[in-house]
């Protein structure tokens, strides 16, 4: 530590570039990017479980009568295989992702910098979040060869689904962060919302087969304009009123996610 | 170096924390630029309240804070590119390397330099391939204040910057800091080390309960603080043996057994008067103490009112709660936080030790 370095690094003039929002947001999910391939265990929830239970899934599909529904064992399969995807791969890692670098005062310390509240919980995210989309990809091709899933036929309804998953799954691993203690405690604190989003949003089991009541109250859950989006782009039967009220039903969570972020995240350790 | 430039401005600052714990009740102070600024206080006075509101981490609850022109709270961008800041305890993933975590801060930092000047200044390009959590608590110090000034900062807040460290360290980090100073640099800094202040400091503020209990150059601290002279009288000997005190200059004394511990604006009129005194008499002043008024008798000093007022607080305290009924569950939890915050730092209490420079 020598006294000339230190004049050297005071002076503006040595300095590098000024930085841009972008600039910072990609420094960022760059460090996350190498955090996340030094977790083993973020790595298994994220990966490997969404590519796994579809697997398991498939014998119960086949003892539904989705057919009576209009579907196959295909088009069931998929969009469950996404949603487990915006489940495990985004929201429940995302949720240890937060509360992790929350504890290690990460998050305190990179308020102190020129970092954006919005560019720090995004950069956190875009990790996984790119991960949660190229498992979507690989999910759609090989369900394509292996289950004789056709082409959409709404692709446009079918990204717009996974991209509001995206979103909303992000947003609520924010505020389940907020009331999560330690890393832990996340398998707990994440549970409601994997297992209400499992039995009611069409993952495990299709809102078609619901009695009209219980399907219409599922259908105001956040993940299941997600799922409905996804599943009617492949069908292409959803109607222009069903798909706009799936766009807002999505937009309605989007917005109350984010509302909630902002005045409910904890910067600093719970304790 | 135009010191008339207050770089950092503070205004009748108050912070409270949820549950009504007032950490930071009413404080005023200015920092010109180049100057080293230290906030001096024992645990719990509010001192790192009082930075994370000038860092703009949260929000007064009352008074003005103005950065370099600007709130810091509020006009976030404005301020972030100007400021370096090292808080008192870790904020790095421990997972990632030295070099990894270098290279994620100076790119979210404008005008950062380059990643290898920072690690050679905080001495650490041997291990920029080690885990975080694989450093010892000086190396990880020492890379948190590499990382603080790699933007060239005008204003560097430095929360406890040589806690934790050895006395090495404690050096090294003295010389950076004044380093940066004598470029140009404005620094804001607490501590609970007095040599620290002593040695640093431009200008410091004690900080005690929230409030400035003094303020000024170490000098102009120091001397509004008495001397001292301490002796045991012999045995056969009583205080009214003594020279009449007040023809010394002393204007204060305390008898404690046989030992006899006197005060004194006029040091040497009363040690000479002592003296002569003993040797006129033949009285042998056993374990002779003459100090200075230092900025250790003026810290003592306010820690030893911290320490007397201590019950009563408990007391107080805990009437005011029994008085304002039920408390919310999450006002207190915050409140207990602020009340942690400033005193884990160390995990030990003052021990006199600490403020002997």
């Amino acid at each position: 530590m020598s006294g000339t370095t230190v004049q050297d690094t005071a002076g503006r003039a040595a300095g590098g570039p000024v930085t841009t929002p972008a600039r910072r947001t990609a420094a960022l999910a760059r460090a996350e990017l190498t955090l996340l391939g030094r977790s083993r265990s973020t790595l298994v929830t994220a990966v490997l479980v969404p590519l796994a239970l579809p697997v398991s899934l498939a014998p119960a599909v086949d003892g539904m009568h989705v057919q009576d529904a209009g579907l196959t064992a295909g088009l069931v399969l998929l969009p469950a295989a996404i949603g487990f995807t915006l489940l495990f791969g985004v929201y429940s890692a995302l949720t240890v992702i937060y509360t992790a670098r929350r504890e290690e005062l990460v998050l305190k310390r990179l308020r102190t910098g020129e970092l954006r509240d919005a560019e720090i919980l995004g950069g956190s995210a875009l990790p996984v979040l790119a991960t949660g989309l190229m498992q979507a990809a690989v999910l759609v091709a090989g369900s394509t060869v292996l289950l004789d899933v056709p082409a959409p036929k709404e692709p446009l309804l079918a990204v717009l689904g996974l991209l509001f998953g995206l979103v909303i799954c992000a947003a609520l691993a924010a505020v389940t962060a907020a009331a999560t203690r330690t890393v832990e405690s996340a398998q707990v604190t994440t549970a409601p919302m994997v297992l209400v989003s499992m039995a009611g949003s069409g993952v495990a089991v299709p809102l078609e087969l619901m009695p009209d009541g219980l399907a219409s109250a599922c259908a105001l859950l956040p993940l299941s304009p997600v799922i409905t989006l996804i599943r009617g782009g492949w069908t292409g039967s959803l109607s222009a009123h069903d798909a706009l009220g799936a766009v807002g039903t999505a937009l309605a969570w989007t917005a109350l996610a984010v509302f909630a972020v902002r005045r409910w995240f904890r910067w600093e350790p719970r304790r | 170096m135009n010191t008339n430039e207050h770089v950092i401005e503070v205004t009748d600052l108050r912070r409270v924390y949820g549950g009504g714990f007032e950490a930071v009740r009413g404080i005023s102070f200015h920092v010109g630029r180049g100057e080293i600024f230290a906030l001096l206080g024992t645990n719990g006075a509010g001192k790192t309240s009082t930075v994370e509101l000038l860092e703009g981490l949260a929000r007064p609850d009352g008074g003005r804070i103005s950065v370099l022109g600007h709130d810091p709270c509020t006009e976030r961008a404005a301020v972030r590119p100007r400021t370096g800041v090292m808080l008192q305890e870790g904020g790095f993933p421990s997972e990632l390397t030295v070099a990894e975590t270098a290279r994620m801060w100076a790119g979210c930092v404008s005008g950062a330099g380059p990643v290898g000047r920072a690690l050679a200044l905080a001495g650490l390009t041997a291990r920029a391939d080690v885990r975080v959590k694989q450093l010892s608590g000086g190396e990880r110090r020492r890379l948190d204040l590499a990382l603080a000034v790699i933007g060239g900062p005008e204003v560097l807040f430095l929360d406890e910057p040589s806690t934790g460290l050895d006395a090495e360290g404690r050096r090294d980090t003295w010389d950076v800091v004044r380093a940066l100073r004598d470029a140009g640099t404005t620094v804001l800094l607490t501590t609970h080390y007095l040599e620290e202040a002593e040695q640093l400091a431009d200008r410091l503020a004690i900080l005690h309960r929230g409030r400035i209990a003094a303020a000024g150059t170490p000098a102009e601290v120091t001397a509004a603080q008495p001397s001292r002279i301490a002796f045991e009288l012999p045995e056969g000997y009583l205080p009214g043996d003594l020279p009449p005190l007040g023809e010394l200059g002393v204007s204060g004394h305390e008898v404690d057994g046989r030992v006899i511990r006197l005060h004194t604006r006029e040091l040497q009129r009363a040690a000479t008067g002592l003296l002569v005194w003993a040797q006129r008499t033949g009285t042998e002043l056993r374990r002779l103490d003459v100090r200075s008024a230092s900025l250790e008798e003026a810290f003592l000093g306010i820690a030893r009112e911290a320490s007397n007022g201590m019950a009563n607080d408990a007391v107080n305290k805990a009437s005011a709660e029994a008085a304002t009924g039920r408390t919310g569950r999450r006002g207190r939890k915050s409140a207990g936080r602020a009340e942690r915050a400033e005193k884990d730092k160390t995990g030990k209490t003052y021990g006199t030790e600490e403020f002997v420079a």
